[in-house]
């Protein structure tokens, strides 16, 4: 059951400018796995060196913030989206 | 045009990659924000407080420190707002030297935001966007419509659809695209970075940031110019981002650097309300990871901001300076706002109710000593945030048009006059 993911203007130039790529996994933090396997380079972009989010990266699964949900170990179903949206905006 | 190469690139301000000075806001490697950068030994020699002194009041005074290329050609107006000495506010808080920095009666909307918009539309401009847009809590959205309005440009502005009447009529007025997000600020910011990528258009606070962002420096060096070429020993701060406590403290930085002040002392504190301040939080629990707030409640809608982009940076900022963050309830902003109109005449939005009320507590907490030189940022005019402090103020007490009823009602409750008896 592939879960769509909403890629960044940033990050395009890894998906070959799609804006949404389908992936694979039960949890947040295995869709970016999957999405790293598909397109090479995007997990470091992602997240840190010790595989957590990156402070200025915003994962949004169905609008919510993962970070007020169970960050990277957040559940997934079938029917749900995930965003990544740059954290740095507004103010 | 005279060639300036004095803003020579953007910057990334976590891993220090360069790019090219176009409307990009975030690293591609690490999504960092994006800062400009200058050439400060090509600027040292062409900037004195001669030269500065010499020119026009208005922020563009310190255009050698600002990221456009040429000229300015929107706001050429905006800044050099009042810094008065405050004696009525100082003895009622009890402190010696106390300043407000008056933003209330920036042109043309009335609150700081006119200094950010300034340098993007003008950025804007060199860049060749006709439409800019911005995601908001009320204050910029007036100033974009605004100032692209006066400066012919098609403008939308996203706010969040319970603002303030005054906030909302203060965009209409000029004629853009206002839209109402049915969601909270942190939504409303969320939604403009998808539309900047999609639409091409120029966000002042999203692909155009770190132009937008450094405009706020020039309330800072208006400060120490006016303060007579020194630094303030304190400078009390509202966050909503946390941007402006940061580019006040840059601002110190590079008129240090460039000379044109002595190099001391001068901590930033930073002011939130409690019903939505992640980064006072933050700061209180010694730490730089700023817990989002999911459901802001406060009426300082201007602050209301749950996932502030520049809080990591504004905590280290407070932290290198050896500042602090403050934040206040409703009730306690509500005072604030009568506190600096009842001492000093300016009526100023809710923000700066929370300016004042963290100002009094943390000399009361004894974080700013008394006998030190203290600078309060009121950002915003409170005509904008009228239901804040609508029937919290009194009510006119009514007459009819008549000599014997002013007498009765009226003149019966005078103290006597001394003077007169």
């Amino acid at each position: 059951m592939p879960i769509p993911i909403r890629i960044p203007t940033n990050l395009r130039k890894l998906t070959n400018d799609l804006d949404t790529v389908p992936a694979t996994g039960e949890t947040v933090g295995a869709l970016l796995d999957d999405l790293d396997r598909q397109f090479p380079g995007m997990k470091e972009r992602l997240c840190d060196e010790n595989g957590k989010v990156r402070r200025f990266v915003g994962v949004y699964l169905n609008d919510e913030d993962i970070r007020f949900l169970g960050e990277t170990a957040t559940p997934v179903k079938e029917g749900d989206e995930l965003s990544i949206v740059p954290a740095i905006a507004g103010g | 045009m005279e060639n300036r190469p004095y803003f020579s690139n953007l910057r990334c301000r976590e891993c220090g990659r360069s790019y090219p000075k176009e409307a990009v806001h975030i690293c591609e490697f690490d999504f960092g924000p994006l800062e400009a950068a200058y050439d400060y030994e090509a600027i040292r020699p062409r900037l004195s407080r001669e030269i500065i002194a010499a020119r026009p009041r208005s922020m563009w005074r310190y255009r050698e420190l600002l990221p456009i290329d040429g000229e300015p050609t929107v706001g050429t107006q905006v800044g050099f707002t009042p810094l008065i000495r405050a004696r009525r506010l100082a003895e009622r808080l009890g402190v010696e030297e106390l300043y407000i920095k008056n933003d209330t009666v920036n042109y043309p909307t009335l609150s700081f935001k006119d200094r950010v918009v300034s340098v993007a539309l003008s950025r804007a401009r060199e860049l060749g966007f006709q439409v800019v847009a911005c995601a908001s809590t009320g204050n910029l959205a007036n100033s974009v419509a605004a100032n692209a309005a006066a400066a012919g440009l098609t403008s939308y502005v996203l706010i969040p659809a319970d603002l303030e009447q005054g906030k909302v009529l203060g965009s209409l007025v000029y004629g853009t695209n206002v839209v109402g997000i049915h969601g909270a600020y942190d939504q409303v910011n969320r939604l403009c970075s998808e539309i900047a990528g999609k639409y091409g258009w120029g966000f002042v606070n999203v692909n155009l940031r770190p132009y937008y962002a450094e405009g706020s420096k020039t309330m800072g060096f208006e400060i120490a110019e006016q303060l007579g070429w020194k630094l303030p020993r304190h400078t009390v701060i509202p966050m909503a981002s946390g941007s402006l406590l940061t580019k006040i403290h840059k601002a110190y930085t590079e008129f240090a650097k460039l000379g044109l002040v002595e190099e001391t002392p001068a901590s930033v504190h930073g002011a939130q309300a409690s019903g939505c301040g992640p980064i006072s939080a933050a700061m209180k629990k010694a730490t730089d990871i700023v817990k989002p707030v999911s459901k802001p409640d406060t009426i300082v809608k201007s602050l209301a901001i749950g996932t502030p982009a520049d809080g990591y940076y504004a905590i280290h900022a407070m932290r290198e300076t050896g500042g602090s963050a403050e934040d206040v309830t409703d009730p306690e902003v509500v005072e604030g706002i009568r506190l600096l109109a009842e001492t000093e005449g300016i009526f100023a939005e809710t923000a700066g109710g929370v300016t004042v009320a963290c100002a009094r507590k943390l000399i009361e907490s004894g974080a700013i000593p008394r006998d030190e030189s203290i600078v309060l940022c009121i950002t915003g005019h409170g005509l904008k945030t009228q239901e804040a402090v609508i029937g919290k103020c009194g009510e006119p007490r009514l007459i009819n048009p008549s000599l014997r009823e002013f007498d009765e009602k009226i003149g019966a409750t005078l103290q006597p006059n001394p003077a007169n008896a």
